[in-house]
């Protein structure tokens, strides 16, 4: 089976060169006109020297008009001691700096013509154009309804960044409840961002919980791609009641087709102690594992269909069925992930 | 009745106002034709398709915002003086040449002289030979015509890919050594309705976003589910051969979209030149016309001595001048295919108007091998070079007798880089065996079944006029990292390098040999001087270019007789790769040349 992009680019090709064969029949094909005739009077002998006094350029002694006349040819004669055997055999070129004469004159060449304010400041709104500019990003990975037993709900984990190649400032915000019900989690945070190698990023900032019990923390992760493309976020949260936590999640695209993606996504939630008062269990207190299948109507716009399963363990199941919740939760979601 | 009144009142007034400001305008001379930058944005009138021929000492060159349409698409573009393509400027060697600049649009503009020996200062890049023209501003071009060819003039800004661009003749003051009956210009571009700053954003933001010829599980790629997973352990695509393609990319010729039934004529016989010029931000083409054969006379404007084939791979901002003689049939469709062949661009070679040729399929979509990841032992080894490495130490020994087991080579052994080059997040992968490609036809063409160009094949037709040994060797690499969408040379976007320019000596000849350590190719382009590809050529006659294309994984060597003074730009032709970091400043001193 062909992939379905690539066959879709030829069939839209295909209607395309049909039209342009049938221009025959309709409108006039549109003729392209020769170029001018070529001038052919023959060029003054004093061209080259134009050429040489043109402003500070004068540099006679190198006759560039006389490039691809062979009027230099003399001049590599005077060199044919270094034929191409010779060049060869010579051994390797030897790297090292530049002469000293390279050095020479201002900072920036066009300064003392254009003058240096004006191109010191085209120079940096030109440094700031081709050295990659901030720029800004957010998706909502998972935006989506969740049916289940019992009450159906709902989820967002949205995330986004501003800023440049190495540094950013980075925003993430989940939470999740019940319709009907107030909100079973909220949280955001706000991390400072810092590329520590081709492929992940070290996070540091706050994440401030806007549900239950008041807790805000202090934040440190990683976030990036692990080798087999997988997406991946750890974060450790240590908060103001001095509890210990973590999360780690991983997320890996299947592309089944150009446009049609498969993502199964893990995450585990660890604790260094019990929090009763949050239903977390010391050790490994949650675990969920999803599938989720997107159509991409665009790159940055794709509604999907998944199963997730979640299940409370150890202690944190303890908590959940003393508080009457099922430690194990089947949802089947229906959302959208997109991109800005 | 007050109300009434009230309503006769406000008419005769709106009449009034409407009266009086209709006269204000024309007393400043504007009305409708209130100049595009005082309109807005989009505002422009539709670009005409195609060049008009500017010829003389004195033109005049006006920028205005436009809009674009081709194949049912329609977005904002940018014109010089109403087409796009701009005007083909037809100068003589050894004339004179003013151009006045006028910027009658919404943004920065400049004029680049793609391949034109010229005062630094005439050079046209914003930030380093001049301050951008804003809107509404002139400026006035000056220099004299040192040199004969195919050659094109661009903007040094972000208007370049929304048109602002256009073709060179230069004809020889001596005559042209080629005679022919027909001349033509076939520029090729790519266009989009996208914004260059939405566009470059979604590069830097998304994950390939724009290539829809990825791996899936349900491809029929010639790959292993061992080199699928070699690839994704790598976090590298192999279908990575070009960051925008079609669909959202038209593909132009001469400013025809494919369905735009452009058309050049010819009679039975003849021989015609085709000047095909890379006018693209972001695409490599493959060009062939089915059934004739091509003689490639020149490439970057510089004459070289004939050499017939089939299909060429063009970069972006080289040129390749052809001659063609159609026989035997009425039609012959030029065929300019995005590298990563997600679409064409298409023309009409026709005896009569309307007459077409059969339209080739877009061929399979290639991959990347071995040798693009720098591994010197992959399909196109026979493009392998040893001669004009000669005496070089590329270690290749080494890395060539190892095993070649996927599983346990590190992709990105920086140890293996020179310490010129910064390490860093911006680097993501490391060229083990960075071998020279000169002979190699580019991605996608090893395997075809005809004859495809190489830089091997480029002789030049004349003399070089500088034969001296190099005195010193400066390497290059080009390093990026994909993921990031971070492109640099050594590691350093040009943030980091403004005030550290690439200097040489005023007359230095220098071997400047660029290491890719990507696995993309760079078409790597220096102003203000032509430079000659170390390419095995016969003695004296290394060709001439101004844009070389470095393969991924690969190096190739170029000789510079650095011989113009000044700062002059040096930097990658794609476009985003340049607005991503992958630019610099050359400099050559002193400034007053052999006079100081």
């Amino acid at each position: 089976m062909r992939p379905v992009a690539p066959f879709l680019c030829v069939l839209a090709l295909i209607p395309g060169t049909a039209i342009a064969q049938d221009h025959q029949h309709g409108t006039h094909p549109q003729t392209e006109s020769e170029t001018a005739a070529p001038a052919q009077t023959s060029a003054s002998p004093s061209a080259g020297a134009d050429a040489m006094d043109h402003g500070m350029m004068d540099h006679s002694g190198m006759d560039h008009s006389g490039m691809g006349h062979g009027a230099m040819a003399p001049v590599a004669m005077d060199h044919s001691g270094m034929d191409h055997a010779a060049m060869a055999g010579d051994g390797p070129i030897p790297q090292g700096p530049p002469p000293p004469e390279a050095f020479e004159g201002p900072a920036f060449a066009a300064d003392a013509f254009v003058g240096p304010e004006k191109m010191a400041a085209s120079r940096a709104s030109v440094v700031r154009e081709v050295s990659g500019m901030p720029v800004f990003w957010f998706q909502a990975d998972r935006a989506e309804l969740r049916v289940r037993d019992g009450k159906d709900g709902y989820l967002w984990d949205v995330q986004g960044y501003y800023g440049g190649d190495l540094d950013k400032f980075w925003f993430k915000s989940e939470g999740e409840g019940s319709f009907g019900a107030k909100p079973e989690a909220a949280e955001v945070q706000g991390l400072w961002s810092y590329a520590i190698g081709p492929w992940w990023d070290l996070q540091a900032g706050m994440r401030q919980d806007l549900t239950g019990p008041e807790r805000t923390y202090a934040v440190v992760g990683v976030q990036g791609l692990a080798p087999y493309l997988f997406e991946v976020d750890v974060a450790a949260f240590l908060s103001t009641k001095g509890d210990l936590t973590a999360r780690i999640e991983a997320e890996l695209d299947q592309r089944i087709t150009q446009r049609l993606i498969l993502q199964p996504r893990v995450e585990l939630n660890l604790s260094a102690q019990d929090i009763p008062e949050l239903g977390i269990g010391g050790g490994l207190d949650s675990l969920e594992a999803g599938l989720r299948l997107r159509y991409e109507i665009a790159r940055e716009f794709a509604p999907y269909v998944g199963v997730e399963q979640e299940w409370k363990v150890g202690r944190g199941a303890d908590y959940a069925r003393a508080d009457g919740e099922d430690p194990s939760v089947t949802n089947y979601v229906v959302g959208v992930r997109f991109w800005f | 009745m007050s109300i009434a009144s009230q309503g006769d009142k406000f008419a005769i007034d709106r009449r009034k106002f409407l009266t009086r400001s209709a006269g204000a305008a024309s007393l400043l001379g504007l009305g409708h034709a209130l100049p595009a930058w005082a309109r807005g944005r989009h505002g422009g009138t539709l670009a005409r398709k195609g060049s008009d021929v500017l010829s003389g000492e004195h033109l005049t060159m006006s920028v205005a915002d436009a809009s674009f349409a081709t194949g049912g698409r329609h977005g904002a573009a940018v014109t010089v003086n109403g087409t796009l393509p701009g005007p083909l400027l037809r100068l003589r060697e050894g004339q004179n040449l003013v151009v006045d600049l006028e910027n009658n649009s919404s943004m920065g503009t400049s004029i680049h002289w793609h391949g034109l020996l010229v005062p630094f200062l005439m050079d046209g890049v914003p930030g380093i030979t001049m301050t951008a023209v804003e809107p509404g501003e002139r400026f006035r071009y000056e220099f004299p015509i040192r040199q004969a060819g195919t050659y094109w003039w661009h903007a040094h800004t972000l208007q370049e890919p929304m048109g602002h661009y256009g073709p060179i003749i230069i004809d020889p003051a001596d005559g042209d050594p080629h005679k022919v009956d027909r001349d033509y210009v076939v520029m090729l571009s790519d266009w989009s309705p996208m914004d260059p700053h939405t566009l470059m954003k979604k590069l830097k933001v998304g994950e390939a976003p724009f290539n829809f010829q990825k791996t899936t599980a349900t491809d029929d790629y010639a790959l292993s589910g061992k080199d699928r997973r070699m690839w994704a352990r790598m976090r590298m695509m192999p279908t990575d051969i070009s960051d925008v393609s079609a669909p959202l990319y038209s593909y132009l010729l001469n400013g025809h979209g494919p369905e735009d039934g452009l058309e050049f004529l010819f009679n039975p016989g003849e021989r015609v030149r085709l000047r095909f010029i890379n006018g693209s931000a972001m695409t490599f083409f493959n060009v062939r016309i089915p059934g004739l054969a091509m003689t490639v006379i020149a490439a970057d404007g510089q004459d070289v001595r004939p050499v017939e084939v089939d299909e060429f791979q063009i970069g972006n901002a080289e040129t390749y001048d052809v001659i063609v003689e159609p026989t035997g049939s009425d039609a012959f469709a030029i065929v300019a295919e995005a590298m990563d062949r997600s679409g064409m661009g298409l023309a009409m070679l026709t005896n009569r108007a309307g007459a077409r040729a059969a339209i080739p399929a877009l061929r399979e979509p290639p991959l990347l091998t071995m040798a693009d990841m720098g591994m010197n032992h992959g399909s196109s080894a026979g493009a392998m070079d040893h001669g004009a490495m000669a005496g070089m130490d590329h270690g290749s020994s080494d890395a060539m007798a190892g095993p070649m087991g996927m599983g346990s080579m590190s992709m990105r052994d920086t140890s293996l880089l020179p310490p010129s080059v910064k390490v860093g997040p911006g680097i993501d992968m490391v060229a083990m065996n960075p071998v020279d490609r000169m002979g190699d036809p580019g991605i996608g063409l090893a395997e075809v079944d005809h004859r495809v160009l190489s830089y091997r094949q480029l002789v030049a037709a004349k003399m070089n006029p500088d034969m001296r040994r190099p005195t010193r060797l400066k390497e290059i690499h080009l390093t990026g990292n994909m993921e990031r969408y971070m492109w640099s040379f050594d590691g350093r976007k040009f943030s980091a390098v403004t005030d550290d320019p690439i200097r040489f000596a005023f007359n230095e000849r220098v071997r400047v040999k660029l290491v890719n350590d990507t696995m993309m190719a760079h078409p790597i382009h220096l102003h203000g001087h032509f430079f000659e590809l170390v390419n095995d050529a016969p003695h004296g006659h290394q060709p001439l270019k101004h844009t070389v294309i470095v393969q991924p994984g690969g190096s190739a060597q170029f000789d510079l007789t650095a011989n113009e003074p000044g700062d002059w730009a040096f930097h990658c032709h794609l476009m985003y790769h340049m607005h991503n970091g992958m630019f610099q400043i050359v400099t050559v001193r002193p400034l007053q040349g052999g006079q100081g």
